[in-house]
């Protein structure tokens, strides 16, 4: 049977212009700018980008407009705009360890090499509503407090500091002309190495991997986490421009890197070692660094002979699920008229439904 | 296009590492940083575009734990372009974001440059500012975040020396 889907275009078209219109609000109420969301609304502008895999704030905020909000919704957006553009190439690896920094923190170490600089961070609010930011003439302008210096250049990472003593598995560049896994060119594939895994995961959704990682500290892959180092800071993007052949820094990105450290007893081969698991995002995204490192770190478990028992290790689980647009699209999709679909599970269920009675039937009889 | 675009790469110009210092100066530049650099030019050249200004994306790389394998992390939106001066230097700008005015300046500068008659003035009234402005932003927030460093004491208990 054919069932005719047309008819719906002027339906459409003025359900568009109410969302535009919902979108607005209250007219009486000034628009937001975009301006106003990339300098006050930064986290989620952060979300965004890091989630939608496309840094640049003001596309970020705009998505942000134009979804009213919802922020996966506006990854979505971001996600199809990077597909109009053409790619010029791949950037030399970020050097984080020559990050400008602006917070680094270690729960492994109290008095270590640089020492504890907390910065903008609301681990340490009361998490109270604070009505001053309610008050109608706003907050002015506040002023953060200054040191008479900058935080010093440099500053060792924690995993370095272990790795004097061997204590810690080595993050080593084996091959550095070795191809990197892209997924935004080949479809993911199973068994997965660590590059496809750690890209899935870098924009892979924030609550699935927090969630995740949840798990793995409740006991569906325990592997006995130490936030070794959280940084968040600057650091530069050098590419190599084809007319030129040598390096120049195009500009300069915010990321935030979460360093796990995780128990690990040894094995016939390898002296009992802390073992590692890795995050990092764009912008400011502390909470999902920390999930990405601990799924990170669960997903080696193939690598590092431990049994696979749990979520969080299994890779296609994970791997195939972490992404919100396709989540969100699978699972939405099911709002398109299946009209077809489901006239032919009615007439399955008619006739399972007349055959039950005719068994009764004969079975009386 | 293709031929002439290798020349915006240069041949018997600067010492790579001049020009791939001032290539990331003017790309950190704020924008108008460099417009007033331009009104303050006294001369301020003619010049053709080799590639008009294009917006595209980089892949952004880093490294596992960072110092292990590479893994791609995601993209960054970036404009490019190329120009050459009436004078004939070829000059290229490859600037983060959506920016095709900041990549048309960019490009100016770098090909201006690359005239060893203009370098030094260039070198001291535009890139070294430039870069002080760069390093003052830096600064400031390096200051604002060491402010939130944390500084341990112990306090001792159960002593009694009085």
């Amino acid at each position: 049977m054919y069932v005719a889907v047309k008819g719906g275009e002027q339906a459409i078209l003025n359900s568009h212009k109410l969302i535009a219109e919902e979108r607005r609000g209250d007219t009486a109420v000034p628009e937001l700018s975009l301006a106003q969301i990339k300098e006050q609304m930064q986290l989620a502008v952060d979300r965004v980008m890091t989630e939608g895999s496309l840094y640049d704030r003001d596309l970020a905020a705009l998505a942000i407009k134009q979804a009213q909000g919802d922020l996966m919704e506006a990854i979505f957006l971001l996600r199809a705009y990077r597909t109009t553009l053409a790619r010029f190439g791949e950037s030399l690896p970020i050097e984080t360890a020559g990050m400008a920094l602006r917070r680094r923190i270690s729960a492994a170490y109290k008095d270590l090499p640089g020492g504890q600089v907390l910065g903008p961070s609301y681990d340490y609010t009361h998490r109270l509503l604070d009505f001053a930011l309610a008050a109608e003439e706003g907050v002015g302008a506040p002023e953060a407090e200054s040191a008479e210096s900058g935080i010093e250049a440099a500053i060792p990472r924690v995993t370095d500091i272990l790795n004097h003593e061997g204590l810690i598995e080595e993050e080593i560049a084996l091959d550095d002309a070795a191809p990197v896994g892209d997924l935004t060119r080949e479809p993911l594939r199973f068994p997965a190495e660590r590059d496809l895994r750690l890209q899935n995961l870098a924009r892979g959704d924030e609550g699935f991997l927090l969630a995740l990682g949840y798990s793995t500290q409740r006991g569906y892959g325990r592997n006995h986490p130490f936030a070794g180092e959280i940084r968040l800071g600057e650091v530069a993007v050098e590419f190599v421009p084809e007319e030129l052949g040598f390096a120049i820094e195009i500009g300069e990105i915010t990321v935030t890197e979460c360093q796990m450290i995780n128990q690990f007893a040894g094995s016939a081969e390898r002296p009992p070692q802390f073992t590692r698991g890795y995050g990092l995002s764009f912008g400011h995204c502390e909470r999902k660094t920390m999930a990405m490192a601990l799924v990170d770190r669960a997903l080696r478990a193939r690598e590092l002979d431990e049994s696979i028992e749990y979520p969080a290790q299994d890779e296609e689980f994970v791997l195939y699920h972490s992404d919100n647009v396709e989540a969100s699209g699978f699972v939405q999709h099911l709002k398109l008229p299946h009209y077809v679909d489901f006239q032919s599970e009615l007439q399955l269920i008619r006739s399972l439904r007349k055959r039950h009675a005719q068994d009764r039937r004969e079975a009386a009889e | 296009m293709g031929a002439s675009l290798s020349e915006a790469g240069g041949q018997a110009g600067p010492a790579p590492a001049a020009r791939q210092r001032w290539m990331s100066v003017l790309a950190k530049a704020r924008l108008g940083e460099l417009e007033e650099a331009w009104q303050g030019l006294d001369d301020k050249p003619a010049y053709d575009w080799l590639r008009l200004p294009e917006i595209g994306m980089v892949m952004v790389r880093a490294r596992t734990g960072g110092t292990g394998g590479q893994f791609n992390l995601g993209q960054m939106t970036v404009t490019r372009c190329a120009l050459r001066l009436a004078s004939g230097e070829a000059g290229l700008g490859y600037v983060q974001g959506r920016a095709k005015r900041h990549a048309e300046l960019a490009a100016v500068f770098d090909a201006l440059l690359q005239d060893a008659a203009r370098r030094p003035v260039l070198e001291q009234d535009v890139i070294a500012p430039l870069a002080a402005a760069h390093a003052a932003r830096r600064d400031d927030r390096s200051r604002k975040a060491n402010a939130t460093k944390v500084n341990f004491f112990t306090l001792v208990r159960g002593e009694n020396d009085q």
